[in-house]
């Protein structure tokens, strides 16, 4: 199975081979570099006239991929690190995000702005960060996550090249050289692709359903916990639905969203209401973070059929730079099954 | 067609409209804010005269000069202004925020100039040969996202004109209590021309404006106008805090209308006054007759 990374740089390639309005807009992004995480790698050589290598200017090159967008191409612009969104928030927030909805539906903004999040490589505060939490219930911005489970690279050849909407899409530093998984390679467990079929108001236009997943140790009984989570975080979670079940005996479902804005959250739903029990995992920091929504709209859709709620998430701190404060600071495979234990 | 009359009469619709608008702000039948165009009229009117319709415009929080001159109708503007849904949005604009055609506007400085720029590429990759406008004020040469897009449309030669009206005064702050350095060193350090006017004559903006406006169509690379002008109203609605006299003598001496309506036969001017009168108020009680939208 190709990496993540592989598979999001050939996405890219496919998308720039089958469509001439893709342009990519991002710093250091020429060939031999290719990014500083080399997702996009090649095109330059392969697209020189479509490729930009950019001024260190975050906020204008998300206003210029907003301009080409605007009139009919399909910009990607890469935002080097996910900290860096901090910069672009005006573009995002009050431009990107209102187009479509403010000028009354007569304009399209077929945008992907894609990063890499998150941390455990040591690169401290400002590098580090797990920063999506503050875009997401942004109106009008759709966020997608994507971790190693179905086909990362198809999701992101969709996002550029079959969505009219603005996309923030969110890498996980750490997913990047993890291989793709699917039902045959994750043989212990049992993987269901669930479908969204949820049209909500901003998802006008038959825009393509993104999939979530759903987890269990094959041959499990019925779960007595569900487990959301998404990006790298999904990877801790599975080993920790694992030892759950191998060393405690405790099964949990584990369900994976891709989309985590506009909320998307029926397969978590559905989950939390055969096991009557919620864990949130995520990398941000805890306070007023993704997890905090997800079980908001697990409580109000379950009602008393929702016994129980944990969240594992980030400390309230900045990101240390040191190995070891790091890992502290971060969420790990130990908290995970550590709190699922408290919980059945 | 752009003889002395029809450019005053340009000038006079955007006057008249936005007289309306302030005028009837205080009875209720406005919605949210508002921000007019009273005295930089002749800007509006000398730049946007030389537009080809696949030319594009981006415009600011004071968008209804731009707007009208651009060809926009008065009707649909009072309606947006009015929250109805016969606006150009449909009421969910508002006055800071419209769209028609190939006009854009957006009410946070500074955040359109990279948008605008990105719009100028990408019609130059389409090869359309649209060039684009996009008007900023003296205020928002304090936004650093400006400088980015100055710096990406020079670097990569955006067929853009970038029109600075300096009125001198951002929502109640002079400019010299804003600004260091000279405007015109800002567009020029990173290589894009600029011409400068100081004047309230459509006759003098609007030559400068088709030198400009051709220089960008010519070299595929963007210019700078900037014209220095004089904003007769307050920021919003009540809210000028500059000496009365100042702006009794702006209007005296730099008032566009007067500027030009000496070059025009008084019998003349006073048959278009009056169709224009009547005009925009048909336009404004017809904007009154639309429905409100509905969530």
């Amino acid at each position: 199975m190709p990496s993540v990374l592989e598979a999001l740089n050939r996405a890219l390639h496919r998308a720039f081979a089958d469509c001439p309005d893709v342009i990519l807009l991002g710093e250091d992004v020429l060939d031999p570099y290719g990014g500083a995480f080399k997702v996009s790698q090649g095109l330059s050589s392969a697209y020189p006239q479509r490729v930009f290598t950019t001024p260190i200017s975050e906020a204008g090159i998300c206003g210029v991929g907003a301009g080409m967008s605007l009139r009919g191409l399909r910009p990607v612009v890469e935002i080097m690190f996910g900290d860096f969104l901090a910069l672009a928030a005006d573009q995002l927030i009050n431009h990107i995000a209102k187009f479509r909805w403010m000028y009354n539906d007569q304009v399209s903004v077929p945008l992907v702005i894609r990063t890499p999040m998150g941390g455990r490589r040591g690169y401290g505060p400002t590098h580090s960060q797990t920063l999506e939490k503050h875009f997401l219930g942004v109106p009008g911005l759709r966020i997608l996550a994507p971790n190693t489970c179905g086909d990362p690279g198809e999701l992101l050849y969709r996002a550029i090249l079959e969505t009219e909407e603005p996309i923030l899409f969110i890498e996980n530093k750490l997913l990047y050289l993890l291989p793709v998984q699917d039902a045959t390679t994750l043989q212990d467990f049992h993987l269901t692709e669930v479908s969204s079929q949820l049209a909500d108001r901003s998802d006008r236009g038959g825009k393509p359903a993104v999939s979530a997943y759903q987890l269990s140790v094959r041959g499990a009984p019925k779960p007595s916990l569900t487990i959301a989570a998404y990006g790298y975080m999904a990877e801790l979670a599975r080993q920790a639905v694992h030892t759950l079940a191998y060393q405690y005996e405790i099964f949990a479902e584990l369900v994976i969203l891709t989309q985590l804005a506009p909320f998307q959250g029926e397969a978590v739903l559905a989950s939390a209401r055969r096991s009557g029990h919620l864990l949130v995992v995520e990398e941000g920091s805890l306070s007023f973070g993704w997890g905090a929504e997800v079980v908001a709209r697990t409580a109000q859709a379950l009602g008393t059929q929702l016994q129980c709620v944990r969240r594992v998430a980030a400390q309230d701190l900045p990101v240390p730079a040191s190995a070891p404060l790091e890992a502290q600071v971060l969420p790990g495979l130990d908290d995970i099954v550590q709190q699922a234990q408290l919980m059945v | 067609m752009f003889d002395n009359l029809s450019l005053y009469g340009e000038l006079y619709r955007i006057r008249r409209f936005e007289e309306t608008v302030l005028e009837n702000f205080p009875k209720g039948v406005f919605s949210g804010t508002t921000h007019t165009y009273l005295g930089q009229e002749a800007n509006a009117v000398g730049v946007l005269s030389h537009l080809k319709p696949e030319d594009v415009v981006f415009s600011n929080h004071r968008c209804h000069g731009h707007f009208l001159a651009y060809g926009g109708d008065p009707q649909a503007l009072f309606a947006e202004l009015m929250g109805r849904l016969g606006g150009v949005c449909g009421g969910r604009g508002g006055s800071q925020h419209l769209h028609w055609r190939n006009f854009y506007s957006s009410g946070v400085l500074g955040g359109v100039a990279p948008i605008a720029a990105g719009v100028a590429l990408a019609e130059k990759i389409k090869g359309s040969g649209a060039i684009t406008v996009a008007f900023v004020g003296d205020g928002t040469l304090g936004e650093g996202v400006l400088y980015e897009a100055l710096n990406m449309a020079s670097l990569w030669s955006a067929p853009i004109l970038f029109v600075l009206e300096n009125n001198r005064i951002a929502q109640t702050t002079p400019v010299d209590l804003a600004l260091a350095g000279e405007i015109a060193a800002r567009f020029e350090a990173f290589g894009i021309p600029a011409r400068e006017l100081d004047s309230s004559d459509v006759l003098e903006i609007f030559p400068a404006a088709r030198a400009a406006i051709q220089a960008v169509r010519a070299e595929r690379a963007p210019q700078a106008l900037i014209l220095h002008t004089c904003r007769f109203g307050p920021h919003s609605k009540g809210d000028d805090t500059r000496d009365p006299q100042e702006i009794v003598h702006m209007k005296q001496t730099r008032d566009p209308l007067k500027v030009h309506s000496g070059r025009l036969h008084p019998a003349e001017r006073a048959v278009l006054d009056r169709q224009i009168d009547e005009q925009i108020a048909a336009a404004f009680q017809a904007a009154l007759e639309e429905p409100f939208p509905y969530a």
